[in-house]
C-alpha cells in the first residue's frame, strides 16, 4: 500500500496563514493522514481546541472518507451551510486533498500539513520513499531498488564517496541506496549489471506538470 | 600539449598537490599568499568547489588566480551545482583560460553547508561528468552537437580507499576509470597498511594515485573526522600520538605525523604522490613537505 505522507506544519506558519481570518472550516481525511495521525479525526479535534483558544470561531469540522476523492465535494455540500460561514478551510489532508477540495469549494484553503512524500509501506509504522514517478525507469538493472528515488543524490552510477557503514552521510538513520543496491545484486549474483555505465538522467521523461488521457 | 600538471604525473616523479581553499567573500588575501607561497613547491594546487557545500569564492575564479600567479591549478567540479549545461559551459571558460586539470566530483550534500534549502542539482554524477570531458575533447558537446573549438583537460577523481563497504566503492572507482579518469586523489588515508592493501588491487589499472594525506591538527579534531567524515578513519595510536604532543605542541606534531607518512609513501613508492590537504592550515603544507625530506 501507497501512502501520502504529511507533517503538520508549524503553528506559527499556520496561525500566519489564518491571519484576519476569525472563522475557520476544519476538514481532515479518513484514509492517509488518519493512519500517519496527521489529519484524522483525534488531529482535527485537537485543531479545532488549538484555534478556539486562539480566539478562533470553528464554524464545523469533518473528516471526509477519502479527501482526494471527486466525491468529496459532494459531502462538504451537504455541510455548506457551516462551511459557508467560514472565512478559510483549513484542511488537514494532503495536498492532493487540498488541491481536490480547491477545486469544488470556492473558498480560501489553508493546508495545515505539508505533504512530504508517496510512502511505501515498508514495516511496522514505516514509510519508505521509493519511487519519484521520474518517467524514466531503470530499476531493471539496480535489482528493483531506485536509486534515483532512494539514493539522496539520484546517483545513478554507484555510491559518493559520503557513504559510510551502509548509511548515507545525510542521516546515519538512512540506508545507502547503492550499499542496498550493491548487496541485493550480489545475493543474485548480477553484479555485473552495476558495471553497466549510466548514462546521463533523461530528465524529460514526462515534462511537468504530467498530464495523462485513458485512450479511447 | 598536455598540463604541467600531466607531464610531472607521466615523468615518473613523486607527485605533489596541495589546495587553495577560496575565501568566502571577494577578498582574496590570504589565498593569493597561499598560492605564493605554495606554487612553486607543488605541482599543481587544488581549488575546491563550495567544500562541504558552504558557498565561497567560485573555483574557477580560484583556479584562475592559481594560474595568474603563475602556479598550476586543478579545477575541483562537483555536479552539486550545476546541470549539465553550466558544467560544460565552465568546462569550455576553464579550458579556453589555460586551465587545464578537472578534478571531477559528486560533491556533499546540499544539507551539509550553509545553504542547506538551497536546490540540490545532481544532474550529472562524476562518471558522467568525466565522460563529458572526453566528449567535449573530441569537439562535441554532451547532445553531440559540434563545438567550434574544444576542450582539452587532465582529468581525475577521487576514491574512498577506507570506505566501509569497499565493494561498491571499487565498482564506482573502476567506472571512473573507464569514464576517463587519468589520475586519482584519495581520500585521507591513515591506516598504511589498509592502504597497501588497496594499492595492490589499484596498480593493475593504467592510472596515477596521489594519496590523500589530511594535516591532523589535535586529537579532538582526529576524533571528530572519525565521526563525522565518512571514509576517513584515523586509527587509536595515531590519536594516541597526538595526545602526547605537549602542550600547544599538537599541530607541530600533526605536521611530523603527515611528513612520516608522505616520506614512508615515497620510499616505499606505494603509489605516484600525494595530494597534501592541510584544511585552513595551508601554510603548513611547506613545513609537511619538509618533514617528509621533499624540500
Amino acid at each position: 500500500m501507497i501512502r501520502s505522507i504529511t507533517q503538520l506544519k508549524p503553528a506559527e506558519e499556520i496561525e500566519q496563514l489564518l491571519d484576519g481570518m476569525g472563522r475557520v472550516f476544519i476538514i481532515g481525511c479518513g484514509t492517509c493522514v488518519t493512519m500517519t495521525r496527521t489529519g484524522g479525526l483525534p488531529e482535527v479535534e485537537a485543531m479545532k481546541d488549538e484555534l478556539s483558544e486562539k480566539g478562533k470561531v470553528i464554524t464545523g469540522t469533518t473528516v471526509v472518507p477519502v479527501a482526494c476523492d471527486n466525491l468529496t465535494g459532494e459531502i462538504l455540500k451537504e455541510l455548506q451551510s457551516m462551511i459557508k460561514q467560514a472565512d478559510a478551510l483549513l484542511i488537514m489532508t494532503c495536498a492532493y486533498g487540498v488541491q481536490t477540495i480547491a477545486r469544488q469549494i470556492n473558498k480560501i484553503v489553508i493546508p495545515a500539513l505539508n505533504t512530504l512524500f508517496i510512502g511505501k509501506e515498508t514495516g511496522a509504522s514505516e514509510f519508505n520513499e521509493v519511487c519519484s514517478q521520474c518517467g524514466t525507469c531503470i530499476i531493471g538493472e539496480t535489482g528493483g531498488i531506485c536509486p534515483v528515488t532512494a539514493c539522496h543524490k539520484g546517483l545513478v552510477n554507484g555510491p559518493c564517496g559520503g557513504t559510510n557503514n551502509g548509511k548515507c552521510e545525510i542521516d546515519s538513520n538512512k540506508d545507502c541506496a547503492w550499499t542496498m543496491i550493491y548487496n541485493r545484486l550480489s545475493e543474485l549474483g548480477r553484479l555485473d549489471l552495476m558495471r553497466n555505465y549510466q548514462k546521463p538522467r533523461n530528465h524529460l521523461g514526462e515534462p511537468s506538470p504530467g498530464k495523462f488521457m485513458i485512450p479511447t | 600539449m598536455p598540463s604541467a600538471f600531466k607531464k610531472a604525473l607521466d615523468s615518473g616523479k613523486f607527485v605533489v598537490t596541495c589546495e587553495a581553499a577560496p575565501s568566502k567573500g571577494t577578498n582574496l588575501e590570504k589565498m593569493t599568499h597561499h598560492i605564493e607561497l605554495l606554487k612553486d613547491k607543488v605541482d599543481a594546487m587544488n581549488v575546491t568547489d563550495h567544500q562541504s557545500s558552504v558557498m565561497r569564492f567560485p573555483s574557477l575564479g580560484g583556479a584562475l588566480l592559481v594560474k595568474e600567479l603563475g602556479g598550476e591549478p586543478i579545477l575541483q567540479m562537483t555536479c552539486r551545482d550545476r546541470n549539465r549545461m553550466a558544467l560544460q559551459a565552465d568546462l569550455m571558460f576553464a579550458s579556453s583560460r589555460g586551465v587545464h586539470n578537472v578534478l571531477c566530483l559528486t560533491g556533499d550534500s546540499v544539507m551539509l553547508g550553509d545553504h542547506k534549502e538551497a536546490k540540490p542539482v545532481f544532474d550529472l554524477d562524476s562518471s558522467q561528468l568525466l565522460a563529458a570531458v572526453r566528449t567535449m575533447e573530441k569537439g562535441r558537446d554532451m547532445s553531440g552537437n559540434e563545438l567550434d573549438g574544444g576542450v582539452r583537460f587532465c582529468a581525475g577523481a577521487i576514491v574512498t580507499p577506507e570506505a566501509d563497504p569497499i565493494e561498491p566503492q571499487l565498482i564506482k572507482f573502476e567506472k571512473k576509470l573507464e569514464a576517463g579518469a587519468e589520475f586519482i586523489q584519495t581520500q585521507a588515508v591513515y591506516d598504511m597498511d589498509n592502504f597497501k592493501k588497496f594499492m595492490e588491487y589499484a596498480r593493475q589499472f593504467p592510472v596515477k594515485i596521489l594519496a590523500g594525506i589530511i594535516l591532523l591538527t589535535s586529537a579532538p579534531m582526529a576524533r571528530f573526522m572519525n565521526k563525522n567524515v565518512a571514509g576517513v578513519t584515523v586509527p587509536q595510536d595515531l590519536i594516541d600520538e597526538m595526545k602526547s604532543a605537549p602542550k600547544g605542541g599538537a599541530l607541530n606534531k600533526g605536521i611530523e605525523i603527515a611528513g612520516r607518512m608522505v616520506r614512508q609513501i615515497k620510499e616505499e613508492n606505494i603509489c605516484d604522490g600525494v595530494h597534501i590537504m592541510a584544511i585552513g592550515k595551508e601554510e603548513k603544507v611547506v613545513d609537511i613537505m619538509e618533514a617528509a625530506g621533499l624540500l
